[in-house]
């Protein structure tokens, strides 16, 4: 069992004090000790933004991509080494700006990782622009007049690409959030969390987030039901922000689809034989 | 030649009459040209076949089955004096045969009404009525008819009586001397085919593509064969996710490939700087077709060589290797994975529409080059600790372990990063971290000059013909073209572009009248013998109007060139 002091790493941590990041990252050490997995057999894959550092935090396996491709390098590992727990933490302007061709494919595919975006609403590591996720009106270094654009939902998109499991964070709320990753971890598919953080420097949301959350558990919401968990995601109100596991199924992942009941890293192929297809071929 | 509307099966039956002239003993080469659509283009497909190795098309028909009128307006003037033209009188109830053309008329249609087939078996009865024109018994027609349509008994059926209707028409009505030689172990692939097989040999686990001709046929191929083989083949939502898959799996410990043309080469050009940063092996196939941007999908060019050599930002080391045919686009992708692996850089295989897409008989040694893993942990770590999957070492390579390794943890990083593999920008630890990436190009200029980065054809003469990639078969045809007129040559094939052979190729053109012959517009590889050589060749002979070359326009032009 990995004891959290296990999963410390000499990095120095360069996050701005009262970061969100801070809270995810002691959610996923918390996830992970509780339920006892193996360092080694973790793999954390990063993508670019404050979010990114994560990987330098955390002694376990893991992967610092390029913008905006933490899904499909995620995918890539899985593939290869099914024992492994593939969790992919990704930004705002990661996840749903550069990359977001690739969650609706991941979500529908059911590929069995887990993916955490660190939405904070903003451009963080870039000195403060807008994403995809920033409320209209937004001013930002990009948007000195205020943002033009609707935000997007990034949970209703998830929902209705087939993702097997959707869920909110809340980067303040710990306990909740812990609770919500280990889920994530235990759920066969696609895991899916958006994580509602502040960004102390250019975006600090912290206190809107704190009193307007509120824990879907607390409420009698049954997460097998389809569209009980659209209805909460298309009709909640900026003023009562739900967190909890809003959709929760069970389908064949995309390795059960694919019917490979061995891990393709585990064939030896030092000595492949081509006799019997080259005979095909004359 | 058969010519005939895009959905008239003319690359099958295409297919299956060069093998059936392959199995009756003949050395084949076969290339096509098609449009982008589906239904109702034209197009063709070209067998040559002798009793000697044949490297390329010619631009000489001597049989052409046409089966629409596209192909005689097209190909009429291509057909030798007395060559021999298949119609269906159906088609073509007014034509007026010219008088050098002998024209043999096959009721296709009425034979595929009489053994109610569908009007795209008609080929079936043309190939029988061409086995007979060339003399040859049918058996060998009818055995790879039987193989090709395997599992599919009704139109196995019909396909062989059609072809024994085509046949017994003409019967009797031979016009050329079949050449029976001692039947051999020879294979019909396409350079597609070729890296598909180079590829399952070196140990490949997981291809990933985007659909992009004319790279495809790779998927369609790794695809069908990929439960026999237990490797995963599987299309992603993009190039962008194709290649990042690829490098997930990787570093995850498992050979990866994947396969585009010059657009989703594009979309991969920040990701194979990944590979490189995180030192991840990954093998990129590269087909060229002529751009830029959609340029002619189904055509063919050499225009994407200083791309593939510069692609993505910043300095790595990095193997680009181009295959001049199907032998050699075997051997070198295995060639390919073993270098990937053994060194933990990009390799790009460079190819084009031509070679990928021709198909060659030949025979290949699947045990002449040993599979290579490199310095790979598994099980469980037992060395320094902690294991640092960046240790600087002598050549450059790391001992690579795969996450899941018991005593291991394994960071890979896009940023410059520490032994370790943390993110650093501390100047010492910086030029550390380039400099070992960079030993390795010392070891891959090595590997390169141990493996033959030069095909070297002909006798030692003043004319030195260098040429890379498809262009090779073209060339071989014409060194001999002009043997026969007594104009001797030299041909140099380069096949290792990066690193480059640039010792020898210093050594084989001093003093030497030098033609660079290239299927681009502005000498990609004269460009590159002026970067590495300071040489300027003499003479280039430029091609690019989307075909290959053809052997009588390369012999040609040397003699122009050079004054001859």
């Amino acid at each position: 069992m990995s004891l959290i002091k296990t999963l410390e790493t000499p990095a120095k941590n360069t996050w701005c004090p009262g970061c969100g990041n801070f809270g995810i990252l002691a959610a996923l050490k918390a996830a992970i000790s509780d339920l006892g997995l193996d360092n080694e057999e973790i793999v954390v894959v990063t993508g670019i933004g404050c979010h990114g550092k994560l990987s330098d935090y955390i002694n376990t396996n893991s992967i610092h991509v390029i913008h905006g491709r933490v899904i499909p390098v995620a995918m890539g590992v899985k593939i290869a080494n099914p024992r492994l727990t593939v969790i992919g933490h990704a930004g705002d302007g990661d996840a749903y700006a550069i990359g977001m061709g690739h969650l609706p494919h991941a979500a529908r595919r059911n590929i069995d990782i887990i993916y955490i975006v660190h939405n904070n609403m903003v451009f963080g590591l870039t000195t403060g622009q807008v994403t995809p996720t920033s409320p209209r009106g937004l001013r930002t270094r990009s948007t000195p007049f205020g943002n033009p654009e609707e935000p997007m939902n990034p949970v209703l998109l998830a929902l209705t690409s087939g993702a097997t499991f959707v869920a909110r964070g809340f980067s303040g709320n710990v306990r909740h959030l812990t609770y919500l990753m280990k889920e994530a971890i235990r759920h066969r598919g696609f895991a899916f969390i958006d994580v509602l953080q502040p960004c102390v420097t250019f975006y600090n949301t912290y206190k809107y987030l704190r009193e307007r959350t509120y824990e879907l558990e607390t409420t009698g919401h049954d997460p097998s039901d389809y569209d009980q968990a659209l209805r909460i995601t298309l009709h909640s109100s900026k003023e009562r922000v739900p967190i909890g596991i809003i959709y929760k199924v069970r389908k064949p992942t995309f390795l059960e689809a694919i019917g490979f009941d061995k891990p393709l890293v585990d064939y030896d192929r030092s000595n492949v034989s081509l006799s019997r297809i080259l005979n095909t071929l004359r | 030649m058969i010519g005939g509307a895009a959905g008239d099966g003319t690359f099958l039956s295409g297919n299956i009459l060069a093998r059936t002239l392959m199995r009756e003993g003949l050395h084949v080469f076969a290339t096509n040209e098609y449009l982008s659509v589906i239904r109702g283009g034209y197009q063709w497909y070209l067998i040559r076949a002798s009793e000697r190795e044949v490297y390329s098309q010619i631009s000489r028909v001597d049989l052409l089955v046409a089966l629409n009128r596209d192909a005689i307006k097209r190909h009429k003037s291509l057909l030798r004096k007395d060559g021999i033209m298949i119609i269906d009188p159906k088609d073509f109830n007014n034509i007026s045969p010219s008088p050098d053309i002998r024209l043999v008329k096959v009721p296709l249609t009425d034979f595929v009404h009489e053994v109610r087939g569908k009007r795209v078996m008609r080929n079936s009865a043309a190939l029988g009525a061409t086995m007979a024109v060339l003399g040859y018994n049918l058996e060998t027609l009818l055995s790879v008819i039987r193989d090709v349509f395997k599992g599919r008994e009704e139109d196995l059926k019909v396909n062989l009586l059609l072809a024994e209707k085509g046949y017994s028409h003409v019967k009797g009505d031979s016009k050329i001397n079949s050449i029976k030689l001692k039947k051999s172990n020879k294979i019909f692939i396409t350079g597609n085919d070729a890296i598909s097989l180079g590829a399952l040999k070196a140990g490949l686990g997981l291809y990933v593509a985007y659909p992009m001709t004319p790279a495809s046929p790779i998927l369609h191929f790794l695809a069908r064969v990929q439960r026999e083989y237990e490797i995963l083949v599987f299309q992603p939502e993009s190039e962008i996710a194709a290649i990042n898959i690829a490098i997930g799996a990787a570093y995850a410990g498992v050979k990866s490939m994947v396969g585009t043309s010059g657009g989703g080469f594009s979309l991969m050009t920040e990701a194979l700087g990944l590979a490189a940063m995180s030192e991840t092996p990954i093998v990129i196939v590269v087909a060229q077709r002529p751009g830029p941007s959609t340029g002619m999908p189904t055509f063919t060019s050499q225009g994407d060589l200083r791309f593939v050599l510069h692609a993505s930002q910043g300095e790595f080391p990095r193997v680009v290797l181009a295959p001049g045919d199907v032998e050699e686009a075997f051997y070198l992708t295995i060639k390919a994975f073993n270098i990937a692996w053994k060194y933990q850089v990009p390799v790009i295989l460079l190819t084009d529409k031509y070679l990928a897409e021709s198909g060659k008989s030949t025979v290949l040694d699947e045990n002449l080059i040993s599979i290579e893993e490199g310095k790979i942990i598994r099980g469980t770590y037992r060395d320094v600790i902690p294991y640092r999957r960046y240790r600087l070492t002598e050549d450059g390579v790391s001992p690579m372990a795969l996450p899941g390794t018991k005593g291991a943890i394994v960071k890979a990083n896009s940023s410059e990063h520490d032994e370790g593999g943390f993110v650093t920008t501390d100047p010492n630890r910086v030029v550390q971290m380039v400099d070992k990436r960079f030993r390795k190009l010392r070891e891959l200029e090595r590997e390169m000059k141990r493996s033959n980065p030069v095909g070297i054809y002909g006798d030692e003469e003043s004319i030195i013909l260098i040429s890379w990639g498809s262009t090779k078969g073209p060339i071989l045809e014409a060194q001999n073209i002009l043997r026969n007129q007594g104009i001797m040559t030299k041909f140099i094939h380069v096949k290792w572009l990066a690193p480059f052979p640039t010792e020898l190729l210093v050594s084989e053109t001093r003093n030497k009248n030098v033609i660079v012959i290239e299927n681009n517009r502005t000498g990609l590889l004269n460009s590159l013998l002026r970067e590495h050589l300071l040489i300027d060749a003499d003479h280039k002979i430029l091609k690019y109007d989307g075909r290959p070359f053809y052997p009588e326009e390369i012999a040609e032009e040397v003699k122009e060139v050079a004054n001859l």
